[in-house]
């Protein structure tokens, strides 16, 4: 079969690969109808999550069709439609009865290479480096998908991929996102990153009943999607975000801040760019952290700082004092995309939300090297690639 | 470790000697007495660097017991120079150079002390502690490890478990060249809460293991803690099956304990390409590529 293959820094390829093979009695094959780029896997492309190997298969975000379910799967059968999410979870550990899905405590075979970087570990990952599993990712005409009985979401009537494709990742991140700002009727939340998981955080703000959404990004293009949610926006690159936040909201500050951008942030200036930039190739710190320093700043007294963005290790000056002496609350965590995908599948069918406006590029998947050239360099106003094996 | 902190005041020692015989050699050799001897000021220059050399070892590392044989090789230089020193002198110089021949003498007694230390540490049996939480309750979780023969489906090194009766059960295990066996006899029991076992003396490696299972705080299902402790062939034997599949020991029974977890929860040990291998050894050494290993398995 076809998968993208991760075959070093800056470099993906099309190859063929192996089919996948069951190798436990709770797995399923998925033959893949659509699958997407994330931008979480422009952090691997680029060599920042440690643990890639040459030859992995890149991807977490995909749904397909049920080819084959091993004796220990019996709520799924050959012919299913489902969407899969990113985190494997076994259903059964301690994180999974709690519903923290993403920490499932069963999932990571080589939790021992997590342990030494983290601490302790967290889920496997589809597509993820080894120290995540070790799992193949879903750019691939075939998935293995372990634990089927409690991850995937059967797609039971005819609502095409795309509108249920981004239930995988984004759709549940962005709402988690906004889920975490504990969000009440009259409060504004700020949004660094206006990429697709910052464009559906937005949309699941109102959701959730906030009053005012401020989405901060530099890409023209990517500020006018986000204002498409009714979100209001600013440059970064234009103005002082710390002055217009306060500006903007009575001199208080938002009263949560989510970052959506994680450890490849920019900065507009120069020196403070290059301050990191130059510690992270130097590997005295895994990240690039502008954007998270930024939204603890601006965050109004006693807020909360909702942290969705991807980071993989250690942060250099983290302000510290500014989130003790001004009671904030960090909450964080990739996405427990299974607690999510049911209530959020029932509010695209009944038309509350459309996930699928993110999408901007659709292609096969023998284009995916292309796909990831556009979307890294934000070409051709690149914001979401859907790909069709 | 007492023999570091030993090692470590040692390295003391030969920062300020170095020092000494660096900034003020010539004062160094009307001590020693060989203030006469053409070229002393500069051999002293060349023993204090030594000295420095010893000090970075000592003081440097993290573990600094290892490096007390580098002062002792430099000890028997300096009684080698002393004594002779001392032998083609006479008087107060002599007196001198024989008063330093002891001190040098004292000090490469403390060396070989710690050095010693250090080699009978390394005799020592090698203990090895590790627990894991498992979400189901106490007597399922006991039950299953009181069966023996489970124990390979989730100890990476263990071949076989096979149960003969009377407490009494043959192990095989995977050693780095050869196949290993060895009986254990079931020490101590008690239904539910703990098993301790150890292997018949005189039948292949030593080892001994304790395991107790009591019950998680707030209904966290049962907390497991193993300790095993390896004589000396059992430490070697460890520490080879550690190095064979890329661990530490402590690693590997941690790894052992989440794959039983894994075990006891998801009902089977969880594979990925990466590690297909699931609970065979050597999966950690050497990962796959994550890709489906369909016609390569
Ligand atoms: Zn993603
Ligand atoms: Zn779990």
């Amino acid at each position: 079969m076809k998968a993208t293959v991760w075959t070093g820094r800056n470099s993906v390829e099309v190859q063929d690969v192996p089919d996948p093979a069951m190798l436990n009695a709770r797995d399923a094959i998925v033959r893949v109808t659509s699958t997407a780029i994330c931008g979480s896997d422009l952090h691997l492309v680029d060599g920042y999550i440690p643990t890639v190997k040459k030859g992995d298969i890149l991807g977490h975000e995909f749904m397909g069709e049920v080819v084959e379910v091993g004796p220990g799967v019996r709520n799924l059968r050959p012919g299913d439609r489902v969407v899969v999410p990113f985190p494997i979870a076994c259903g059964a550990c301690f994180a999974c009865e709690a519903e923290l899905y993403s920490l499932c405590e069963n999932s990571n075979p080589n939790a021992g290479m997590a342990e030494k970087l983290m601490g302790h570990s967290p889920a496997g990952i589809f597509g993820y480096s080894h120290m995540l599993g070790g799992f193949p990712g879903g750019q691939a005409e075939y998935v293995r998908v372990p634990f089927a009985d409690v991850g995937p979401i059967k797609i039971e009537d005819d609502l095409p991929d795309e509108k249920v494709l981004f239930l995988s990742d984004i759709f549940p991140t962005g709402f988690m996102a906004a889920e975490m700002c504990a969000i009440r009727p009259g409060q504004t939340i700020a949004i660094w990153g206006a990429g697709p998981v910052g464009q559906l955080a937005a949309a699941s703000a109102f959701l959730l009943g906030a009053d005012r959404v401020i989405v901060i990004d530099r890409f023209p293009y990517r500020l006018k999607r986000a204002q498409r949610t009714g979100a209001e926006v600013l440059d970064y690159e234009e103005v002082n975000v710390l002055d217009a936040l306060r500006d903007m909201t009575g001199g208080r500050g938002p009263d949560a801040c989510i970052e959506a951008v994680g450890m490849e942030a920019h900065h507009p200036t120069p020196a403070m760019y290059a301050y990191d930039r130059s510690k992270q190739a130097a590997r005295l710190e895994t990240e690039r952290p502008y954007a998270l320093r930024e939204a603890i700043m601006a965050c109004r007294n006693g807020g909360v700082v909702s942290v969705v963005g991807v980071y993989g290790g250690f942060v250099d000056k983290f302000p510290m004092g500014t989130v003790m002496n001004r009671s904030l609350t960090i909450r964080a965590g990739q996405c427990h995309v299974q607690r999510y995908m049911r209530p959020l599948l029932d509010r695209i069918r009944s038309g509350e939300i459309d996930p699928s406006f993110v999408i901007s590029h659709r292609m096969p998947l023998s284009e995916a090297p292309r796909g990831f050239e556009l979307f890294k360099h934000k070409q051709d106003e690149c914001n979401k690639v859907v790909l069709t094996p | 470790m007492m023999t570091d902190r030993f090692a470590r005041a040692l390295g003391w020692t030969s920062l300020a000697l170095g020092t000494a015989q660096l900034a003020a050699p010539r004062a160094v050799t009307r001590l020693c007495g060989v203030d006469d001897a053409p070229g002393a000021a500069t051999i002293t220059r060349l023993v204090g660097g030594r000295e420095l050399l010893h000090a970075a070892l000592l003081l440097g590392g993290k573990t600094p017991a290892r490096w007390t044989w580098t002062r002792m090789a430099g000890d028997a230089m300096d009684l080698g120079l002393l004594g002779r020193a001392a032998a083609n002198r006479v008087g107060g110089r002599r007196r001198r150079a024989l008063c330093a021949l002891g001190a040098v003498a004292g000090i490469a007694a403390l060396d070989a002390a710690c050095a010693g230390g250090r080699a009978r540490r390394a005799r020592s049996p090698l203990q090895v502690r590790a627990s894991i939480t498992i979400n189901k309750p106490r007597a399922e979780v006991y039950r299953f490890w009181r069966d023996l023969e489970n124990l390979p489906t989730f100890m990476t090194h263990l071949e076989s478990v096979r149960t003969l009766g009377e407490g009494r059960s043959r192990w095989r295990a995977k050693g780095p060249v050869i196949d290993l066996e060895w009986e254990a006899e079931i020490i101590d029991e008690r239904a539910g809460d703990l098993i301790a076992w150890r292997s018949v003396p005189g039948k292949g490696v030593s080892n001994a293991g304790l395991v107790s299972f009591t019950d998680g705080p707030g209904g966290r299902g049962t907390v497991v803690d193993v300790s095993l402790e390896y004589g000396m062939r059992g430490r070697k034997l460890a520490a080879a099956v550690a190095r064979m599949v890329g661990e530490h020991p402590e690693q590997q029974v941690r790894d052992d304990l989440r794959r039983f977890k894994q075990v006891m929860e998801t009902g089977e040990v969880v594979r990925s390409e990466g590690s297909p291998e699931g609970h065979r050894a050597l999966r950690q050494l050497h990962q796959h590529p994550a890709q489906p290993i369909g016609a390569r398995a």
